[in-house]
């Protein structure tokens, strides 16, 4: 078969295959395939490039495992159960963390937003706290709150205000006074115009901070369970490399990053369910 | 001319005046004016003349210095629901359909959803848009964004429909359809129109009277009645000699 027999033969399958049904499926596989590479492609060699590495001895195995070796100590961690109570305790710790760190902020947000006497009298003391890192006040929460479960979720709750907060005031404040000014030309109450206009103007922003929140709750979790905790999948990080379990390691900084991700997918469906309206959703 | 449900607007000694730089710059003074019930009163002026300022305090989105304002003998004071305002922009809610945005006044006055929707889609179809009651206003042109806000002020029924320069920011060939639909809806509707435009043909089109606001002090406000048969014909020589006497009160010809 020569070249040019080839070309013309797929050629004349193209074409079959744009007016009638017969190359359809494989068309369709080619698509699909050539989207997940375009996607995932880089990802993939990325792990191909590290497990060669790894197992070729480029690298120290030792301090980087090759990828099947994480893979089998992940699962081993969590079909055997070892590293599930780690998940559990963490995931107790960010989420009542973030859930209050919900609670005050987004109220407190949609007041400040709108009254501006309120927000007048916060924002220095707010801008304080916020350029004060979490982490340095650590060690104070401890003081106060001892070395246990509430000065971790303290730390956590307190990074996560910020971000919230701000957002929440800012998606306030960015709602069009035209519309603002449409709803009162309609006769609407201020109750009715913060319920119609300002509180669904403001979900977008609301949600930049729910993500950017999720961020910094699992970031200040994993701080603060390197310091003073016995269980959690931060002090799983600290304590698998100070016993030199260097796959577990690796392991334990796999679920973290996906718990991030979990966490951000989970926000991204909701969004785009509440704000169908938004084409910017995503 | 057909009666209309009410909304005769008397405006006695009514004036305005705005802080600018440190001195006061009077944008109305004194202004006395009848509005008619059913009437369909334009207002044109250069800009500065206080024409949308006008609007505004009639639409109580805005309060005037002195003077009053009285519809159907009764002093306003702030917004109410004999009157119902087509802003410059659509200004639709983003997150409401079509429909939820027409519905939108008549909800917010306190009026049952279903029943509100069900108004809703009648003055929808009366706009052309009833194929589009479940789109989202980020899909629509901006003509069509344009007859939905119409569309919202229509169905809260109100006695009088304030316009400030509605079809400001449409392309010249939608506009002209626009202001057919107007005069149509007015003509459909029973209801009295005050209308803020730059476009003097519009002016024409569509006025029983247009209002002229003076720019300079002490200039006095001037009305002219445009006494011609509806519908309006453009390029009908009374109609230019209309426009040309309009564009003469402006320095323009």
């Amino acid at each position: 078969m020569t070249l040019q027999h080839i070309e013309k033969t797929v050629g004349i399958g193209r074409h079959e295959g744009g007016s009638g049904t017969g190359m359809e499926p494989l068309h369709l596989l080619t698509r699909t395939s050539a989207r997940i590479l375009s996607r995932y492609g880089v990802l993939l060699g990325f792990l191909v490039f590290w497990q060669v590495a790894a197992s070729s001895g480029w690298v120290n195995s030792a301090v980087l495992p090759p990828v099947d070796t994480i893979v089998a100590a992940l699962w081993k961690g969590l079909i055997g159960g070892s590293l599930l109570g780690d998940i559990a305790i963490s995931l107790q710790r960010a989420g009542l963390a973030f859930a209050a760190a919900v609670v005050v902020a987004i109220p407190l947000g949609l007041v400040m937003g709108q009254a501006r006497a309120v927000e007048t009298a916060l924002d220095p003391i707010l801008q304080l706290f916020r350029q004060t890192s979490a982490l340095a006040l650590y060690p104070v929460f401890i003081l106060l709150l001892g070395l246990g479960e509430a000065s971790k979720v303290f730390v956590i709750f307190w990074a996560t205000l910020f971000p919230l907060l701000l957002n929440t005031i800012s998606g306030v404040k960015e709602v069009d006074p035209k519309l603002l000014e449409m709803a009162r030309a309609y006769g609407a109450r201020r109750l009715t115009i913060f319920r119609r206009v300002v509180l669904p103007g403001a979900v977008p922003s609301i949600f930049v901070g729910l993500r950017l929140g999720a961020t910094t709750a699992l970031l200040l979790l994993i701080a603060s369970e390197m310091i003073g905790a016995n269980k959690g999948i931060g002090f799983q990080v600290m304590n698998a490399q100070y016993n030199f379990q260097i796959p577990l390691m690796f392991a334990a900084i796999v679920i973290l990053a996906a718990l991030g991700l979990i966490a951000n997918q989970v926000l991204v469906v909701l969004q785009r369910r509440l704000c169908r309206w938004n084409v910017s959703a995503g | 001319m057909p009666t209309a449900r009410g909304g005769d607007v008397t405006i006695r000694d009514l004036s305005k005046s705005f802080a600018l730089g440190g001195r006061q710059l009077a944008v109305l003074r004194s202004l006395n004016l009848d509005i008619r019930s059913g009437e369909c009163l334009v207002i044109v002026g250069a800009s500065g003349s206080g024409k949308t300022t006008l609007l505004r305090i009639l639409a109580g989105l805005e309060r005037a210095d002195g003077g009053a304002v009285a519809i159907d003998g009764k002093r306003i004071e702030g917004v109410g629901e004999e009157r119902a305002v087509i802003f410059q922009e659509p200004r639709l809610l983003p997150w409401l359909t079509v429909l939820g945005n027409v519905a939108f006044g008549l909800e917010v006055r306190g009026i049952a959803k279903a029943e509100a929707e069900k108004r809703a889609r009648f003055y929808i179809a009366l706009v052309g848009l009833a194929e589009f009651s479940d789109a989202y206003p980020r899909q629509l042109s901006g003509g069509m964004a344009q007859r939905v806000g119409i569309a919202r002020a229509l169905t809260v029924q109100p006695e009088i429909l304030l316009l400030d320069e509605p079809l400001g920011a449409l392309d010249a060939m939608t506009k002209i359809s626009m202001q057919e639909e107007l005069a149509r809806i007015w003509s459909e509707e029973n209801v009295t129109m005050v209308m803020v435009t730059h476009d003097l043909e519009e002016a024409i089109y569509l006025a029983d009277r247009v209002l002229i606001l003076p720019r300079e002090k002490g200039g006095a406000a001037r009305l002219i009645d445009v006494d011609l048969p509806r519908p309006r014909e453009r390029s009908e020589s009374r109609f230019v000699r209309y426009r040309e006497e309009l564009l003469r009160e402006f320095g323009l010809h």
